[in-house]
């Protein structure tokens, strides 16, 4: 996969600021996203479940409930176009033609009394013009490329007829039924068994390689995007902390978020006695506005500057970024945490 | 389908035997007497002798059993006659449930006055409905809004406030004061000539008006709150994410899942229209089958009152199977078998 920077940028997103005011005051969601998504490339986007992941994605194409969400600053230059400063009315015709969308949870993502078939002919019919019958035939297609039997036996049948694993084909399917330049994946895989799992992410990386197209796959789990992202970036209380290519953010992390994600994950060699770990402690309370690192009260390598100052995303290496004032000043001596 | 209705049906039948039972001991046990209303100077022996020609003489269990014989096999015996101009067997000396008030058959008096409720009661469950669903809609799709305010409170106003007392201020405003509409509803209006619809017309604009609003303000918080509890669900975003512009959302994703809770609830009040009538005939003084049974109540008729309370219970049982189906036929996952 070509990942030289600025080459086909399909989405160049900028500064995104999200918050939702709510009772208790404004929940600051995302503060500050930048990234860029290449052609054909796999962005993974990780971080602990409440951190922001959803609420950046779902900001790009307005998807949030507004109010009580608020974009406040940002642009996310799609195709040449600004999709903040894009309208609903807009939007919604860039919504599922140009950019898809699978979400979590397969067993309530679709609806229960409409046929899979009059869902999946939905999207091509509003933005493909297309024939009932053309769509019907793309619509067999569609399952069949998604690896669905009897594909056309099925149209009639509604969601309940179909297994979880088998519903998130036909989500997949219908991202994909107007060829998407871009696909954003909310935890698609989530909510299944890790038969079904190991299903469905070879049936994306082998639909990548077939349509090309950019795919942003938000996970929770680091486990699932390594051996499908050609980046990742790590997400922390709506900053991102750490961004590289995958080999490199797997084999020399340097935030220690990330470190400790890496920790949580079971043993690669399969060692089956390694114990699973957890980091400790809880994200911050995203009510009020952060001037420290977010991480500092978890953190194990937290000093002075830490918790008086947010660190900004740096270019350290080649293709690696990281927010972490300990690893920016790698070349200082390593302050001694029980010297304070 | 087919036989799961047939099932149900089946096995309503002991239910309803069960039912129209309790209700002829009920009424049995208790006091009241259909000689209660004749004049004080009609001596003891007189009565008796009409308590006689009644049928009170017999045993609970005899004047039961000829209940059930001419509520299930004579009465639909002559209705099937009536309809198809046929005779079938002894149709002569076949006896029919009489009222004791009136002596004439229970079920004609009921044929006479059902056409009053319907027009007055159904009409108004109807208007109901239709004002209901859009509201509730439009409530729900605009939270928060002022019409979604005004809503609740209106509705709040209309299920709080019983109709004896709507019905009244109604009537007192508008018939006494402003003496737009009559104040008692006349059946013997037969509509002939543009007049005469006019007329008929503005005598129903109250009672339907005022139960009409009754059945909505209940009506359109329910529908209010099934929209709502949909709006939160994936497969709405799912739609969103497609590119359905809100109004498509809302018509084709939204509604069908939310009506499912709402038409099994409508399904289910339609016997209500015949109950709840009660008070709303009496005040408005419509001679319905509500305005029937509280005559027969008051007179000791149990030949009517016995044959109508089952007639309701005969409703429920068959809206409760309808309500069933209807909820069958809009939400897929459910299978009968
Ligand atoms: N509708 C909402 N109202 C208030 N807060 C919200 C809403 N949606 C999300 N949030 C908050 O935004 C933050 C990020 O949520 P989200 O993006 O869903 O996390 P995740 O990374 O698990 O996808 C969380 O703290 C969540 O509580
Ligand atoms: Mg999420």
């Amino acid at each position: 996969m070509p990942t030289n920077s600025n080459a086909n940028i399909v989405l160049s997103v900028k500064n995104i600021v999200t918050q939702f005011n709510t009772v208790d005051g404004k929940v600051h969601a995302v503060n500050g996203v930048s990234f860029d998504v290449r052609q054909g490339e796999l962005l993974g986007v990780v971080g602990e479940s409440g951190c922001g992941k959803s609420v950046t994605m779902m900001s790009l194409v307005k998807l949030l409930p507004m109010p009580p969400g608020e974009i406040s600053e940002g642009s996310a230059i799609f195709e040449g176009q600004d999709l903040i400063q894009t309208s609903i009315n807009d939007l919604q015709k860039i919504r599922g033609s140009e950019i898809g969308f699978i979400f979590q949870d397969p067993m309530t993502s679709l609806n229960p009394v409409l046929t899979i078939g009059y869902q999946l002919i939905e999207p091509l019919r509003l933005h493909k013009n297309l024939s009932k019958s053309a769509a019907r035939t793309r619509a067999i297609e569609l399952l069949e490329l998604v690896g669905i039997p009897m594909a056309s036996s099925r149209l009639g049948d509604y969601p309940h007829q179909f297994s979880g694993g088998m519903r998130q084909r036909v989500m997949i399917a219908m991202a994909l039924s107007c060829d998407p330049k871009l696909l954003i994946a909310d935890e698609p895989t989530t909510a299944l068994d890790v038969t079904m799992q190991a299903q469905i992410l070879d049936l994306v990386r082998s639909l990548r390689n077939e349509l090309g197209m950019a795919i942003i796959w938000v996970t929770h789990d680091l486990g699932v995007v390594a051996n499908l992202a050609d980046r990742v970036m790590v997400m922390y209380s709506g900053f991102i902390v750490e961004r590289a290519d995958v080999t490199k953010l797997y084999s020399k992390p340097k935030h220690p978020y990330t470190y400790a994600l890496l920790k949580t994950l079971p043993d690669m060699e399969g060692d089956r006695s390694h114990r699973l770990e957890s980091i400790e402690g809880q994200p911050p309370d995203q009510l009020k506005p952060t001037t420290s690192c977010p991480f500092a009260p978890r953190c194990e390598y937290a000093f002075d500057r830490c918790t008086h100052e947010n660190p900004q995303l740096e270019l350290i290496a080649e293709n690696h970024e990281v927010a972490c004032w300990w690893d920016m000043e790698r070349h200082s001596p390593r302050p001694s945490t029980s010297s304070i | 389908m087919v036989q799961y209705i047939i099932r149900r049906l089946l096995s309503a039948i002991p239910t309803l035997l069960i039912i129209s039972f309790v209700i002829f001991a009920i009424l049995d046990l208790a006091p009241g007497d259909p000689t209660g209303n004749l004049p004080m100077t009609v001596p003891p022996e007189v009565r008796e002798k009409i308590r006689l020609s009644l049928g009170l003489g017999e045993p609970m269990h005899i004047r039961y059993y000829k209940w059930l014989v001419q509520f299930f096999v004579n009465e639909p015996l002559n209705i099937i006659e009536h309809s198809f101009g046929i005779v079938i067997g002894d149709g002569e000396n076949r006896t029919r449930i009489l009222s004791w008030a009136t002596r004439s058959p229970v079920i004609d008096l009921i044929v006479e006055r059902t056409p009053q409720t319907l027009w007055v009661v159904g009409l108004s469950y109807l208007f109901g409905i239709l004002m209901a669903i859009p509201i509730g809609i439009i409530q729900a799709y605009r939270q928060y809004s002022l019409f979604d305010q005004i809503g609740t409170f209106v509705a709040m106003i209309g299920f709080s406030v019983p109709t004896f007392f709507t019905g009244v201020v109604a009537i007192i405003i508008f018939s006494v004061q402003l003496k737009w509409f009559p104040m008692i509803y006349d059946t013997t209006l037969e509509v002939n000539s543009w007049n005469n619809f006019v007329l008929q017309v503005k005598q129903m604009i109250m009672p339907v008006t005022v139960l009409a609003f009754y059945q909505a303000s209940q009506l359109s918080r329910f529908m209010r709150a099934s929209i709502l509890d949909n709006l939160n669900l994936d497969y709405v975003r799912t739609a969103r994410a497609k590119g359905r512009k809100e109004n498509a959302v809302l018509m084709i994703h939204v509604l069908r899942n939310s009506l499912i809770p709402v038409v099994t609830l409508i399904a289910l009040g339609i016997p209500s229209i015949f109950g709840g009538a009660i008070i709303t005939e009496q005040i408005f003084r419509v001679n319905g089958l509500g305005q029937l049974l509280i005559i027969a109540i008051q007179g000791a008729d149990i030949p009517t009152v016995q044959t109508l309370t089952f007639l309701f219970a005969v409703l429920i049982v068959i809206f409760n199977l309808i309500a069933d189906v209807l909820y069958g036929m809009l939400d897929p996952r459910i299978r009968y078998d």
